[in-house]
């Protein structure tokens, strides 16, 4: 794979981009392409490109490139780009601190500890998974308990199995995945254990991953116990009622050596905190504007770190634009700023961004709260579409265009996702 | 090779003896049955120095409670291991609790404990302002600390075999003889002689008292189950919260530990089987609720991780230490709370003992007391960290990103004695933090395969049948197809 590189290390840059995933990427992109010459990505890993390096499934880029891709075919393609448009990359790089000057704090084996300052600075860390210790499933705490990214890294990029029988808790998108691949490579798949009465992860994967391989998904049931003290032996399973309460007169053992976590991710906002952005706690993420700049003056965020995306598709997208938000911030060319705030109404979780500005098209992207078909959603008094269903684990995007709010005056729109009688 | 003293137990107890030992010209072996020290129960200890004054007067508990709690600055400070006197407060939440307090206070007083006070409301709510605002009274003791007992034991050992220790990990004791003058223990990796046998072996101490022909007292486990919570609510609380103390228990605290973290717990439940280490639903509903009590603003949904650990429980309830029957024999069993608080001043106690059981107690001249302390790199300032990288790059190369732990510290902890895992986690903190090694654990194996010349799927996450990762058997690419 062809990576980036960088000669040395300097002081100052237009736009310092933490994070050299698909949003970092993207978002340094948009920055050069609005005319920011110094640009800097910085990743921890040994290679820019994120989580897609390990994703080597395909299925990505249907959206952007009108094609399907392999992660990390998806990934090389920004990577190529990157390097011809002379933006740095400095890989195995830790960013430990941002300060409000936008001074990134940066560790590399290769240059030490270094402070770099950027005019603009640009978020785009990711996510991480959601760990055992996050639903605190009881029983011993043996080897062999590991989140669906670091099996799939563990198979996918360093070739070795995690074990010979897994059980998988959670159907989060990852975990789908590797339970078809985990199959593919001779893995024994018991099950998939999911707590809600519906798959946590997108449609097609339930379909292409477990339902093509005889894995069988359990809804309404979790993992109660893990058992073995040295590695898993088996772990307990058992139903849970409407309030999500398991019921333990009704546990069965399912005989394993490993167990699965593909329990959710959560946007990787460390760095976020020590800036004291405004959150929201409905994303995990900070708020952001439709230029997806933070509460903080020239501080853009993208990509997971903002709100999990379904694809890395929409994470493009969007991180397009906070690069460009940056690059402009940097060069002094900003937008008018955005003048109507987006309020969650009936049966919507989240809604990014969270302002949007009348004079230009926007994507917003919406998470409802529960399940519903044949609904309607609803911007106000504005716009209104029919929708054949919606999901909580799908995300819905909604096309916002200048014309919807040329009659509207007001500073708010509320947006409901509600039922409709069939016609 | 005969060795004049063989430990039977790497915990916290045969460690700090181990160390102490070592000031003497002897031989002295320890044998350890997991594959590395500090893995037993005092991995899953609190870590709570205690003030001095919990434990009863006319207990073995209570005389060498406050004798060890001043022996650990000097400790921490030769070693260079994480302890902080941070001081605790028990609460009082009703009226009747407070003459609990106030002979607590007296105990103390008595014994010789340093700064207890009595505080009130608006005392208690100048200095932990997030304390339940119910709390009516509160007794305060400075002398309390916070340390990691895996931590310890390494240090204790690292300088033990400095000075000259042989430890021998991954070896269970199966069968103990006598002959003349000389104990003979004997395990899968052959037999160790000597002339005096420490019992410390925690848990089974019991039934190595039975090998020896000397059972005297039997140990159940009594679990405790501990929470810790993500490193953002630092500094929530100040010191130790400790509930009003009722006859059977302590009860469930709050541990701001020394690494910045909040730790609760924990729970007491006796259990039948001594490899019980689970976690449950109800110890969980326990001690969240106990600790909402206290600290209103911790919640579950902040828990990153949790375990459990067993306390050695003798009958007696109290410590059993000194000789038996068996000439050369002696036992340092029962070692539940305070255990860790006075390990030191055991250690000094027992190592009186063998000298009146006929051991030679000669000051060893080339005795070395400090240890090369270990770099804890994310908390150096950053002018140190800029130099230490111009030193040695690979403390800037971060492996674990929750805790900026880098390849650096990692393969110092290697050299140190780290084997798996846990032993490098339990050194460096790789893997400890919110994401729960989820990002680093792969390169944390490559790091100690590396430095072991071992192939990733002999790798453990604690010794035993650990294992982590296995080959693909059919793996088109692997050496000979």
């Amino acid at each position: 794979m062809l990576t980036g590189k960088l000669a040395q290390l300097d002081g100052d840059y237009d736009v310092v981009v933490v994070g050299g995933g698909p949003a970092g990427m993207a978002a340094a992109l948009g920055a050069r392409e609005v005319g920011a010459n110094r640009v800097l990505i910085l990743d921890r890993d040994r290679e820019a490109g994120g989580i897609l390096l390990q994703c080597i499934h395909p299925g990505f880029g249907l959206h952007h490139f009108g094609e399907e891709l392999t992660g990390p075919e998806y990934a090389q393609r920004f990577l190529s780009e990157v390097c011809d448009k002379g933006i740095d990359v400095l890989t195995d790089a830790y960013a430990a601190d941002i300060d409000l000057d936008k001074r990134v704090k940066v560790m590399s084996g290769r240059f030490g500890v270094r402070i770099i300052s950027g005019s603009a600075v640009v978020l785009a860390m990711g996510a991480r998974e959601r760990t055992r210790g996050a639903i605190r499933t009881p029983g011993t705490r043996p080897a062999g308990v590991m989140t669906a990214g670091l099996t799939q890294r563990i198979v996918n990029m360093l070739g070795y199995l995690p074990g010979k029988r897994v059980a998988i808790l959670g159907s989060g998108d990852i975990g789908l995945i590797m339970a078809r691949r985990l199959t593919l490579e001779g893995v024994e798949v018991v099950g998939v254990y999911e707590i809600m009465p519906y798959p946590n992860g997108l449609n097609r994967n339930i379909v292409q991953c477990l339902n093509d391989f005889d894995i069988p998904l359990h809804l309404s049931t979790t993992v109660v116990n893990i058992h073995g003290r040295d590695r898993v032996e088996k772990v307990t399973v058992a139903p849970v009622d409407a309030s999500l309460k398991p019921d333990l007169t009704r546990c069965s053992d399912v005989a394993c050596d490993t167990l699965m976590l593909s329990i959710g991710l959560i946007p990787e906002n460390e760095l976020s905190r020590h800036l004291n952005l405004r959150f929201d706690p409905a994303t995990g993420g900070p708020f952001v504007t439709s230029a997806m700049e933070t509460s903080i003056d020239g501080v853009f965020a993208c990509g997971n770190v903002v709100h999990i995306h379904d694809l890395v598709d929409f994470v493009t997208q969007e991180s397009l634009l906070a690069g460009q938000g940056a690059g402009l911030y940097a060069t002094g060319h900003r937008k008018p700023a955005d003048n109507i705030r987006l309020i969650p109404g009936d049966n919507v979780a989240s809604c990014v961004p969270h302002t949007i500005s009348s004079d230009r098209d926007h994507t917003l992207y919406l998470r409802v709260k529960k399940p519903l078909d044949m609904s309607t959603i609803r911007l106000g008094e504005v716009y209104e579409k029919k929708l054949r269903y919606v999901f909580p684990a799908e995300t819905l995007t909604v096309t916002v265009r200048p014309r919807f709010l040329e009659n509207f005056h007001g500073n708010s729109l509320r947006i409901d996702v509600q039922p409709r009688e069939p016609a | 090779m005969q060795y004049d003293v063989a430990i039977i137990g790497g915990g916290i107890t045969g460690s700090a003896l181990a160390y102490e030992l070592m000031r003497y010209r002897l031989n002295v072996t320890l044998l350890e049955k997991a594959t590395e020290v500090g893995f037993g129960t005092s991995k899953s200890n609190s870590g709570v120095i205690h003030a001095g004054h919990h434990a009863p007067p006319n207990t073995l508990k209570g005389q060498l409670e406050w004798e060890g709690n001043q022996l650990w600055d000097k400790l921490a400070d030769e070693l260079g291991f994480g302890f902080k006197r941070i001081g605790e407060l028990t609460v009082a939440l009703d009226a009747s609790q407070i003459p609990v307090l106030e002979e607590l206070e007296r105990q103390g007083k008595e014994r010789g404990v340093s700064g207890l006070e009595i505080w009130d409301q608006p005392r208690i709510r100048r200095e932990e302002p997030n304390l339940n605002p119910n709390i009516l009274a509160a007794l305060y003791a400075p002398t309390t600390g916070v340390t990691n007992p895996y931590e310890v034991c390494f240090a204790l050992v690292e300088n033990a075999i400095r000075n000259g220790l042989v430890v021998q990990c991954d070896t269970t004791v199966s069968a103990i003889t006598k002959e003349g003058g000389c104990i003979t223990l004997h395990t899968g990796h052959g037999e160790v002689r000597s002339r005096f046998v420490i019992n410390a072996a925690g848990l089974f101490a019991d039934q190595i008292a039975e090998m020896a022909g000397v059972p005297a007292f039997r140990i159940s486990p009594r679990r405790g189950e501990e929470y810790l919570l993500d490193k953002r609510l630092a500094g929530l609380i100040e010191r130790v919260i400790f509930p009003c103390p009722t006859p059977a228990s302590k009860g469930i605290l709050v541990i701001p530990t020394c690494d910045g973290t909040i730790m609760v717990g924990p729970t007491a439940d006796p259990v039948d089987d001594k490899r019980d280490v689970s976690t449950t639903f109800a110890g969980a509903a326990e001690i969240f609720a106990a600790v909402n009590r206290l600290v209103p603003g911790i919640s579950e949904r902040d828990c990153i991780a949790e375990f459990a650990g067993l306390r050695a429980v003798a009958d007696t309830e109290d410590f059993i230490i000194g000789a038996s029957p068996l000439k050369g024999f002696i036992n340092v069993a029962g070692i539940q709370s305070p255990g860790l608080t006075a390990a030191p001043a055991i250690a000094r106690k027992v190592v009186r003992i063998l000298g009146d059981e006929g051991l030679d107690l000669i000051p060893n001249e080339t005795y070395i007391p400090n240890a090369p302390k270990p770099i804890h790199f994310s908390g150096l300032p950053t002018d140190e960290q800029i130099l230490l990288c111009q030193r040695d790059p690979r403390y800037s190369q971060i492996v674990c990103r929750c805790e900026c732990v880098g390849e650096g510290e990692i393969v110092d902890a290697i050299r140190r004695g780290a084997r798996t895992l846990d032993g490098v986690k339990l050194r460096t903190r790789a893997g400890m933090g919110r994401c729960q090694g989820g990002f680093c654990t792969w390169r944390v194996m490559q790091l100690l395969a590396r430095e072991l010349n071992l192939p990733m799927t002999t790798l453990t996450k604690h010794g035993d049948g650990s294992w982590l990762i296995c080959d693909r058997e059919d793996a088109p690419c692997s050496p000979g197809s």
